[in-house]
Formats: C-alpha cells, structure tokens, sequence
C-alpha cells in the first residue's frame, strides 16, 4: 500500500466575533487528524479559538485568467457607490 | 507554422514582460498566476531547501533534549524544536502550490539530491552548543528571513510572516543559555567559548559565497528572493553579534577582526570556502547521519501513515453503511 495523505485546507477564528481566516494547509489522514494537526502546526501561541479544516480537494477556485470577464465587469459601476451621486454641500445626515 | 511560433514566442514575452512589472510593482504572485518557468522552478527549490533546512535543523537540537541541565531549558528546547517541524511544514505546503510533491521533496532530499543549510552537518558537542545555535545559527538565519517576508511569491511570504514571528524567541533562549554559562564556573565559560570557536565560522557561511561567486544574486534580487547581498547580509551580522560577544565576556575566534572608523564596520579575516564546499558536497562530519536519520523517520514510519489512511478508509465505508441502511 503506497497511498499519500490527502491535503487539507486550514481557517481559524482568532477570536469570537471575528471571522474563521485562511492560515495554510496541511497534510493528514482524516479529518479527526486534520484538526488535530492544525492545533499543533498553527495555533501553538493561542492563535485561535476555533479551527475549520476542510479537504483541499472541495474546494473550487476561480480562475485568474478569468479575471476579466469576472472582475472586470464591477469596474464601470460607479453608481453602486454612496460618491456617485451629487447633492448640495450643506445637506447633513446624509 | 513559422508565424505561428513567432507569435507564440511574442505572446510569451509579453506575459514575461507584465509578470516582471507586477512584483516590480510589489504586486505578489499567487499559485494559480500564470508564471515563467524558471520562476517556479527557482521557487521550487529555494522554498523546498528551505523546508528541509528546518527539519534536518531539529536533529542537533534533538540531540541534546533528553540532557537538558534543568525543566526550564528542557521545555524551551523542546518548544523550539517543535516550531522547527512547524516551519518545515508551513514551508512545504507553500512549496506544494508550485506544483511539486510532498512525497517528490522528500525523495529529492533522501536522496542527497535537495541540499538543506550546510550549518546543520556540524555536531553537537556540548550543551554549550545549544546555546551557540540559538545565539548565532538563529540569528543568522533571522537576518537571512526577516527580507523574505516581502518576497514577491504570496505563499513564501506569508508563511515567512509566520516563521519570523515564531523566531525571536530561539535566539534570546539561545543567548540566555550562553549568558548563563558565562556567568558560571571556570569550565562553564570554557565550554561557552569552546562552541563559539566551533559555531562562529560555520555561521559566518550561512550567508553564501561572496558576491563575486554568487550565481543568482541578480535574477533573486528581481524576485525579492534577496533583498540585500551575501555580503552584506554576512556584515550586517558581524556588525551585531561582535558587541554581543563582548558582553559575554567571550572573544570571537578571529584574529583579524577589528572595528573600523572609517566604514563604521568590522573588518574581518578570511572565511574557509574549502571548508565550505565540502560540507556543501557531502563531506561534512554529520552529512551522512543527517540523511540516514531522515530516511530512517521516513521509512520506519510506513506503516504508521498506512496504517492511518486504513482506518480512515474503514471509518468512511462505516458511514456510508450507516447512510444505506
């Protein structure tokens, strides 16, 4: 038998209130030694409070060749922010 | 056919042309951009090196956990060999990005085909020399790091952020230890002074060949592979660690060093690369008891990572079981 551990992805919640962030991978069997192993690997000083790890395999990214037509398209929408739109100077709360 | 080519050709120059700008523009590269070749393939190597630098680096350390003199330095020691296998790990995963496997790295340094820091084929003597790794080995390695944390490729750099967070403490445990023996008995400074004799020319080579015999000086500094020369890197941790010495009541085993006015720097005497080049080939005196230490981990632990992926299989058909009936 010669198989390889499959790669995992690794997001940690630094503190309650704040989002679960990206902070590497790592290798392991499953995922029971996935979490385990990120506790070890990337929360050795009190990194985090909650740990997510998730099959790198799952996870479909976009395509940075394709940035053009999936980016691109917001960039000639001015009018979906708050400056695009003129009023008089002295108006308040607003 | 012919135009076709030419075009290829120029399409691909022009690619080059907009990958240049980007990290001139200190824009970062991230695995899935496209990227010249010989980038990925330098990266490849410097990032993998640089893994197994890490990982090879936890032997001489671990030499020495088991005869730590007190709790105190056993569980600093132990914490500091643990962040090593950390680095290896952040470093190999970044280096996965590029294309390469784990499996693929570690064959290439289990076959003597991957080099790792020549610093870590010297032995560990006494446990003064745990201190002279710290305080020097560390230090060095910090001034080699702290530029990368702003290297162009995304992965490198971020998992450099890390590693240098992680790193102070080696460096102050490592002097604290050299502190406390100089503190101590006549035999204890001697041991002190006995490792920096053997560490301090070995450190002085971490920072490669000097700038004339340096081959990838230019294309690196493009990249932020480098952000300063072997020599001046090598200077700037004279320039520190000599007044270090001095407060350690220690002499720096060369007899040519001296501080100069006029460059606000120390001169210093002529750096052994016969030594150096031999290490790097295989000839230094734990080169072989490094690898076959490596090897040994990686194939005594078989049938523990087989044995692993068994019971992960076996507790997934147990689910799908459960989900059938």
């Amino acid at each position: 038998m010669n198989k390889n551990w499959p790669l995992w992805e690794v997001f940690v919640r630094s503190k309650n209130g704040l989002e679960h962030r990206h902070f590497g991978s790592l290798r392991a069997a499953d995922a029971e030694m996935a979490l385990n192993n990120a506790r070890d690997v990337y929360t050795r000083r009190s990194e985090g409070v909650s740990i997510w790890v998730v099959e790198s395999k799952n996870i479909k990214a976009s395509n940075p060749e394709h940035n053009g037509e999936l980016f691109e398209p917001a960039a000639d929408k001015a009018y979906r922010h708050p400056t695009f739109y003129n009023l008089p100077d002295d108006i308040e709360h607003m | 056919m012919e135009n076709q080519e030419k075009m290829n050709k120029e399409k691909l120059k022009s690619m080059e042309a907009i990958f240049e700008a980007k990290i001139a523009n200190d824009e970062k590269i991230e695995p899935k951009d496209w990227m010249p070749e010989k980038y990925r393939k330098t990266h490849i190597r410097q990032i993998s090196q640089h893994a197994h630098s890490e990982i090879v680096g936890m032997l001489p350390e671990g030499n020495w956990i088991t005869r730590a003199p007190s709790l105190r330095r056993k569980v600093a020691l132990l914490a500091k060999v643990q962040d090593e296998a950390g680095h290896g790990l952040y470093l190999y995963s970044a280096c996965e990005t590029l294309g390469i496997s784990r499996e693929e790295m570690y064959d290439q340094l289990h076959s003597g085909k991957a080099k790792y820091s020549s610093i870590f084929n010297y032995p560990t003597l006494t446990w003064a020399d745990m201190g002279a790794i710290g305080w020097l080995v560390d230090g060095a390695a910090i001034i080699n790091q702290v530029p990368l944390c702003n290297t162009s490729f995304g992965p490198y750099a971020r998992a450099m952020v890390r590693v240098c967070k992680e790193e102070s403490f080696h460096q102050r445990q490592g002097y604290e230890i050299m502190m406390t023996l100089c503190n101590g008995t006549q035999e204890q400074k001697d041991m002190a002074q006995d490792a920096l004799n053997r560490w301090w020319w070995p450190s002085l080579m971490m920072f490669g060949p000097t700038d004339d015999e340096s081959t990838h000086t230019e294309q690196s500094m493009k990249w932020k592979l480098k952000r300063k020369t072997n020599d001046e890197l090598r200077q700037q941790f004279i320039d520190q660690t000599v007044p270090q010495a001095d407060i350690l009541g220690l002499t720096v085993p060369d007899l040519d060093l001296r501080f100069n006015n006029d460059t606000g720097h120390y001169d210093f005497g002529k750096i052994d690369w016969d030594e150096f080049w031999q290490v790097v080939k295989g000839h230094g005196r734990c080169n072989k008891e490094r690898i076959s230490a490596r090897k040994n981990a990686w194939d005594n632990g078989k049938w523990v990572r087989d044995a692993a992926v068994a019971y992960a299989e076996k507790q997934s058909d147990k689910e799908e079981v459960k989900k059938a009936v």
